[in-house]
């Protein structure tokens, strides 16, 4: 009877659950939305739309999750990337409007080139500037980064002024392929791809280098990485930018997407990226994405079946995860 | 008795606006395992986290190796030596064995030797290499963070309260791992509520009560003197664990 018994610990399993709910949902609306072409339309554009909100979703996650900030001017960034795509789009209108496919492709490149580099400097700024000053105190935090988010707007005005001002997608990405009955607009085929390759570039940093590592760690237990010798601050200050970065790249997406350029887009997808968060479980990366989808889709079905409960639809969609799983999808493990 | 490797003079710790450490005098001499005793709040997890730079001392001097370390950054502290294994272990639950362990070594790889001899410190860590830590038992959890601060050589381990809540058979398994250390030449300051454990490893002692240092000596010297013990400690300290 000395035997010491031997607990093994169960087996890990991903948690599929949440993966299910985005297939699942999207089946149940079939039938609701009655015609196959018009459920491939609305979801293909809710795909779009998610990968887009991933985008911008996906540093304000990790900065929560590294530093406790909670910055509700996160949708500066989307805002300034968005109208940062003029600075490119003025000089070079002739190629937006050629129908060369390689011009076609450099003038994107350039846009989301030029609103990654602008937003990621202005991320810097804006740690060091707007939210260094308030480290560890929330409420100060949300009201310090709520004025930055309106001194942008304002910024915006001035600079290009207070109008919606319309832009064109070039022309390669105009159009829609015809699948069978339904049809797929050429620039939602685009966003979900481009989602999809920032998802499996963020997951391969996350999960197999060691900033990854660091990463992943210190959104559990930012105290012990730095008693195991690594510099946390520095580390979120790359997180903060390279969040920034996506973000204007979410809001260059998206301008295109609309064809509308207004000073208050940040703003209005603020509250939406804050639900994708909460939804995922703040600091969760995969919890983004999945959140980001099921915001996506619940948008467009309910908006095309009962457009009254559009408005209201997410946060509905926010109670229920929050209700079933009270630290969001993909919880952390916090120490 | 040999060189002193760290050294608090008269440190002072506010948290807030709580005053909880009130002068504390301690030395750690190198190659020895000192043992900080005391009740329940007496100030010994904020001690270490003092040193660690977690809290910072408001009023006197911590030296480490010569160095004046009072007013160092947490990651300098640990990167001049020191490593911590925290009251609640700070093991990273989203992580593998694996991958814990290998945020300990600073250049991104564990050295083979160094490895398998903490595999035979602690052999369910192998077993459990690639096993998430958050789905470890408690015990194997202690010992993964006891792991994490040797798996490279370093100066000098801050160990807070290894045996909280553990099984009397995996207790006697970490306090062989100990012996093993001090064998090894590693000083070590070890914060314990079970006395028996403190008996058998301790080389100095400290007492702690109230946010202050009450004795300091040998830990044979304070084993045999039972009226000691009673004063100091009273009469329950066993029946903590
Ligand atoms: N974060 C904190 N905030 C306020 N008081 C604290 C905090 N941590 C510890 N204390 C207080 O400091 C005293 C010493 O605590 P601690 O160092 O944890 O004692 P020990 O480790 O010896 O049990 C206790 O009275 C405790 O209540
Ligand atoms: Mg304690």
């Amino acid at each position: 009877m000395t035997a010491v018994a031997v607990t093994l610990p169960p087996k890990p399993k991903v948690d599929w659950v949440p993966l299910a709910i985005v297939p699942v949902l999207a089946l149940i609306a079939l039938p609701l939305v009655g015609s196959f072409s018009t459920w491939v339309t609305l979801t293909v554009a809710a795909l779009a739309m998610g990968m887009m909100i991933f985008l911008m979703a996906s540093g304000l996650t990790l900065v929560f999750g590294l530093m406790d900030v909670i910055n509700f001017g996160h949708g500066v960034f989307i805002s300034i990337g968005a109208y940062l795509a003029l600075l490119v789009l003025g000089p070079m209108a002739a190629w937006v409007a050629s129908d060369s496919v390689i011009e076609n492709v450099i003038v994107l490149l350039a846009c989301i080139g030029v609103a990654m580099a602008g937003t990621g400097a202005l991320g810097w700024a804006f740690e060091r500037v707007v939210v260094r000053p308030v480290y560890g105190q929330h409420l100060k935090q949300i009201l310090i980064t709520m004025g930055g988010l309106i001194v942008a707007e304002q910024m915006i005005h001035v600079v290009w002024g207070a109008s919606p001002i319309p832009i064109s997608l070039p022309t390669t990405f105009r159009g829609a392929f015809v699948v069978g009955e339904a049809a797929v607009e050429r620039y939602r085929v685009i966003a979900v791809v481009l989602g999809l390759l920032v998802f499996a570039a963020m997951y391969l940093v996350l999960n197999r280098t060691r900033i990854g590592l660091l990463i992943r760690a210190g959104v559990e237990n930012a105290e012990m990485v730095e008693a195991l010798g690594y510099r946390i601050r520095r580390l979120f200050v790359g997180v903060f930018i390279v969040g920034s970065g996506l973000a204007g790249l979410g809001g260059v997406m998206w301008a295109f997407y609309r064809q509308t350029l207004t000073a208050g887009m940040g703003m209005e997808v603020n509250v939406l990226i804050f639900i994708v968060i909460i939804v995922g479980g703040l600091g969760s990366i995969g919890g983004c994405f999945i959140g980001s989808l099921l915001v996506a889709l619940i948008a467009n079905y309910t908006g095309f079946l009962v457009p009254k409960l559009a408005l209201v639809s997410n946060i509905l969609l926010m109670v229920i995860v929050l209700l079933w799983r009270p630290q969001g999808l993909y919880p952390v493990a916090k120490r | 008795m040999s060189e002193v490797l760290l050294r608090l003079e008269g440190v002072h710790t506010h948290i807030g606006r709580y005053h909880i450490l009130h002068g504390v005098d301690l030395l750690v001499p190198r190659g020895e395992l000192t043992m900080l005793l005391g009740r329940n709040g007496a100030g010994k997890s904020t001690t270490l986290r003092t040193i660690m730079g977690l809290w910072k001392a408001s009023e006197g001097r911590i030296s480490f190796g010569g160095q004046d370390i009072t007013a160092a950054a947490t990651p300098d502290i640990a990167q001049a030596g020191i490593a911590y294994v925290p009251e609640n272990m700070g093991i990273f639950a989203d992580l593998t064995v694996r991958e814990n362990l290998i945020l300990a070594a600073r250049r991104g790889e564990i050295d083979p030797a160094r490895l398998r001899w903490v595999f035979g410190l602690f052999p369910a860590l192998e077993t459990f290499w690639s096993l998430a830590a958050g789905v470890l038992s408690g015990g194997q959890k202690q010992m993964l963070a006891i792991a994490r601060a040797i798996i490279e050589p370093r100066e000098l381990l801050l160990v807070d309260e290894p045996t909280k809540g553990l099984a009397p058979a995996i207790i006697m398994n970490m306090i062989s791992a100990f012996r093993e250390l001090k064998a090894a030449g590693e000083t070590i300051l070890l914060v314990e509520q079970n006395f028996t454990a403190a008996k058998m490893l301790g080389d100095g002692v400290a007492i702690m009560d109230d946010g202050r240092i009450v004795h300091a000596g040998t830990m044979a010297e304070l084993a045999e003197d039972a009226g000691l013990q009673q004063r100091l400690l009273g009469p329950s300290m066993d029946t903590h664990q």
